[in-house]
């Protein structure tokens, strides 16, 4: 008998920490994200959104991609990539950057962390490997590799986090300021710890060596029993990002170097990541677009919604007027948010309509029929959910 | 001269959500609390070291959706958490859990009763479209059917609508089912005994009635009415206990400019002339506003803190007869570990949602008859959770505390008063009929606040313990709660109203009376209107 699967070439990859999450995924819902078979939901969506608000909960971003990024000019080559001054960057501190082609259209956004004076890495939601060769050319002292399969990281996030840490006994988390890193000793390797998340909430993530992924996933496990620890997926990774109004590669943006239409993407100024675009710094991809951008005002602003009702406004248009004649935008998320209990969304508009009426038209189902309801719209400044907890430096214990 | 606009007797949920809308449309209002600590029978109290306790209230599903969003109760501190299935137990080895997925639940039906488990459908389709019905009428003051003004006729007629709306059929059904016992109701559906014991306990809860008495099916309605974030029927937790709740909303009426003054009893409701002009504390202070509310029950209001001489006639004897019997204790106990359970498999998520011991229809039954006879039951019905197994606020980690609802005990045992022997004696029962399904539960015990309906009374001012503030029967539900006449807020003396459960819709702490009180007073005030209909359309 033939005893080798057939079908071995198409399957998915399995995470470090597959062993431990296929035993807790009661519900059998699996999706896949770069390659790798990946939970949407282990038990519950909206349990698992809830640890993250109540307890504390993990996810894995094994698939999330990581390149080392080393030699002397690593630094000013970064700094020629992204918007953000990567210079000022401090020694073991993270930062949240984003990339753009020459027109300022957005690659894609990720996290660089500052390892040492010439070594940095950088994570990010899709392969970049080619648009990084691209980024290399005329640097030379760079080197540039690949790193997802070296590292197996795991997020955990909610307001336990940090005891459920403390508890594991790695001493003096609780000091790390958000966006630093701290290392400490794992069973004779590094475990790095970044104060860092998608959630909006209290939260850090774990790196460690693929070979220590199940000491470091029992260990983690057996602290949190009496935190309320569970791991959890897409589903509820969604649920807390836009809670938080955390932009979404395919939701809220459409990346530029797979982007068909013309300026079906967007750029930094339109997600209102204005803040990550520095023109005091030297030169980089896009700064001429972005500038031209900057000073004759964006054609779209993405738009925090509070919108009236209860039905979530998925895919909603947004008009200027209340008969729905005057389109000027849509909806890129929406959803019921618990915690805030407010039917929330994030929304493309016109900026030159902002300031009016913000109308959005919902459809919904009811028993296998459509209905329709037009909802009035509040803009907010602020994100949907910001507890206290999230900068405070000690954390709270719960 | 007034000292404020409005003194609100009674710093419960309803009482601060009244004020903070009142303050919310500029009036100057103080709210009067009679404890060292807000929140009336939504409370968290540390009475052991370490350990929060959601003293009497302790899970929520009424809270109104739109109340919460609209006083920014996310902001002040407010976090509420459905929790995850039930473990009913029945009086052998049988358990039913209510698994809080719908696959997983409907096989667990099966493996009780293929028959029950399909009729579980029908049964949650019925019960949907009834409880639709009241939903609506939650955040809306009652009709007055004998008055010919405008708003009372046009509010007929949307409840009219509404109940034409449900077709012949459901009319007929819908009239049946208001005058029902849950026992009888049920009988329509299941067959399987601990099915139905578990579907029918909340028709008994918080009320003088017995699974077999009519009227029972509209308080097991009352009881799965509720949701969580549009998930009717679903029950949550608030996170640092039902204190939380009362303390977000006091957080927003104070950002309102509103003041609550704890440790300020109210004696008696100053009347001039037919009208309510302030009121007189224990202390002796006099404090004057235009207008009074009284979140207390409608008995102690028109029994102990206004005259009788003030009253029109025939209010005093009504209030003497509003029916508020006690019929429910509540035992908290602090732990120090997670209790085991015989028969339930080792599944975390089991924990973190509640346990029923129901028994069968004829355990609560007869649990009813000894309370009818002046004695608390020896095999009572205890509705628990431990709050503990989700919520890291409320006790130490790896510790947990467990809230028992008992019923039934009554308020006034045949054999004479009240004593602390006797409160012991009734905690004893609880722990007995607990550790027969969890051996070695006794020995996790590190603390215990046993509560009858004496010392409810005491504390918190319900009368009798009752924990809805009247009974919820269809004599004393909308425009009959709590007096025919009186359902509007509006009380028989000129600017005294009342704004707790013994008003519409009722107790379960939902806000929605303080909110519709609020909505009355400015009104009358001629102030616009802050309070905002429910935000749900068309489920």
């Amino acid at each position: 008998m033939n005893t080798t699967d057939s079908f071995a070439g198409e399957r998915l990859k399995l995470s470090p920490f597959h062993p431990r999450q296929s035993a807790l995924n009661i519900r059998d819902a699996w999706g896949a994200w770069n390659g790798y078979k990946f939970a949407d939901c282990y038990y519950d969506a909206e349990y698992e959104y809830f640890c993250i608000r109540n307890t504390c909960g993990t996810y894995d971003i094994c698939p999330m991609q990581k390149y080392e990024i080393s030699g002397r000019n690593a630094e000013a080559m970064l700094n020629r990539m992204v918007t953000r001054d990567v210079q000022k960057i401090k020694l073991n501190t993270v930062a949240y950057c984003v990339w753009c082609t020459d027109e300022g259209r957005m690659i894609d956004d990720g996290t660089i962390f500052k390892l040492s004076s010439d070594k940095f890495m950088l994570t990010c939601g899709s392969p970049c490997s080619d648009w990084l060769e691209k980024s290399v050319f005329g640097f030379e002292h760079v080197s540039i590799k690949d790193v997802t399969e070296e590292f197996a990281a795991l997020s955990l996030q909610g307001p336990t986090s940090c005891a459920v840490l403390k508890k594991m006994g790695l001493d003096g988390i609780d000091t790390a300021k958000r966006f630093e890193i701290k290392q400490f000793p794992f069973h004779g390797a590094t475990l790095m710890v970044s104060r860092t998340g998608f959630t909006g909430d209290l939260g850090y993530e774990l790196w460690i060596q693929p070979t220590l992924a199940l000491e470091l996933w029992d260990e983690l496990y057996a602290a949190g029993e009496d935190y309320g620890i569970q791991p959890y997926g897409e589903a509820a990774t969604n649920m807390a990002r836009l809670e938080a109004a955390f932009i979404m590669p395919a939701m809220e943006f459409n990346e530029a170097l797979r982007t068909v239409h013309f300026e079906h993407d967007q750029t930094p100024f339109e997600l209102n990541l204005g803040w990550l675009v520095d023109f005091k710094k030297p030169h980089f991809s896009g700064r001429n677009a972005l500038l031209r951008e900057k000073q004759r005002g964006s054609l779209y602003t993405l738009t925090k919604l509070d919108i009236e009702g209860n039905k979530p406004a998925v895919g909603s248009y947004i008009y200027q007027n209340r008969r729905c004649t005057r389109e000027i935008g849509y909806v890129t998320s929406a959803m019921w948010s618990p915690a805030v209990k407010a039917n929330i969304a994030l929304a493309m508009i016109k900026t030159k309509h902002l300031k009016g009426e913000l109308w959005a038209e919902i459809y919904y189902e009811k028993e296998l029929r459509q209905y329709s309801r037009v909802a009035r719209c509040r803009r907010k400044q602020k994100p949907f959910w910001a507890p206290a907890r999230a900068n405070a430096t000690p954390p709270p214990d719960n | 001269m007034n000292d404020y606009d409005a003194i609100i007797i009674g710093a419960g949920h309803n009482g601060l959500t009244n004020a903070a809308y009142l303050a919310k449309a500029g009036l100057k209002v103080v709210v009067l609390e009679k404890n060292e600590y807000i929140g009336g029978a939504a409370v968290s109290r540390e009475l052991h070291e370490g350990w929060i306790y959601s003293s009497c209230s302790y899970v929520c599903s009424m809270m109104r959706q739109a109340l919460h969003r609209d006083l920014d109760l996310g902001r002040h501190g407010l976090l509420l958490v459905p929790y995850l299935g039930t473990i009913n137990f029945g009086n052998h080895a049988e358990r039913l859990f209510a698994y809080h997925d719908e696959e997983a639940a409907h096989l667990e039906l099966k493996r009780h009763s293929p028959h029950d488990a399909d009729a579980m459908h029908r049964f949650q389709t019925d019960l949907t479209r009834y409880s639709q019905l009241i939903r609506k009428t939650l955040l809306r003051t009652p009709p007055d059917p004998t008055s010919f003004r405008v708003r009372d006729i046009r509010e007929l007629l949307y409840l009219a609508k509404q109940f034409w709306a449900l077709g012949e059929k459901e009319i007929y059904e819908y009239v049946r089912f208001f005058t029902m016992s849950a026992a009888e109701y049920l009988e329509d559906y299941f067959e399987n005994d601990l099915i139905k014991a578990a579907m029918a306990s909340p028709g008994i809860i918080g009320t003088a009635l017995g699974v077999y008495s009519p009227g029972s099916s509209y308080i097991l309605l009352h009881h799965v009415m509720g949701d969580v974030d549009g998930s009717i029927g679903a029950w949550g937790l608030a996170r640092g206990g039902m204190g939380a709740i009362s303390n977000a909303i006091a957080g927003a009426l104070k950002e309102h400019g509103g003041e609550i003054r704890t440790e300020a009893g109210v004696q008696r409701v100053l009347v001039t002339n037919r009208k309510a002009v302030g009121v007189i504390l224990e202390n002796g202070d006099e404090i004057r506003a235009r207008v009074i509310v009284s979140n207390l029950d409608a008995k102690r209001t028109f029994t102990k803190i206004v005259d009788k001489n003030d009253l029109p006639e025939g209010i005093f004897e009504k209030a003497m007869n509003f029916k508020i019997r006690g019929s429910s204790g509540k035992v908290n106990i602090a732990l120090s570990g997670m209790p085991k359970f015989t028969h339930v498999p080792d599944n975390r998520y089991l924990d973190r949602g509640g346990q029923g011991f129901a028994g069968s229809l004829e355990t609560m039954e007869r649990a009813y008859d000894c309370w009818k006879r002046g004695r608390w039951s020896d095999d009572p019905f205890i509705e628990s959770v431990i709050p503990s197994a989700w919520d890291p606020t409320v006790a130490p980690p790896g510790k947990h505390w467990m809230s028992n609802f008992v019923q039934y005990c009554p308020a006034e045992l045949a054999d004479g008063p009240w004593t602390p022997e006797k409160r012991d004696q009734f905690g004893q029962t609880v722990i007995d009929k607990i550790e027969r399904y969890s051996p070695g539960f006794k020995d996790l015990i590190v603390h215990m606040e046993v509560r009858t309906p004496h010392d409810i009374e005491e504390e918190i001012g319900l009368t009798e313990g009752n924990i809805f503030q009247g009974e919820l029967t269809i004599d004393q539900l909308l425009f009959n709660r709590p007096f025919p006449g009186y359902a509007q807020y509006r009380m028989p003396v000129r600017n005294l109203y009342m704004c707790g459960s013994s008003t519409h819709p009722g107790g379960g702490v939902s806000a929605a009376c303080g909110a519709n009180a609020a909505r009355e007073i400015l009104m009358d005030l001629r102030r616009p209107n802050t309070v905002p209909e429910d935000d749900f359309y068309d489920e």
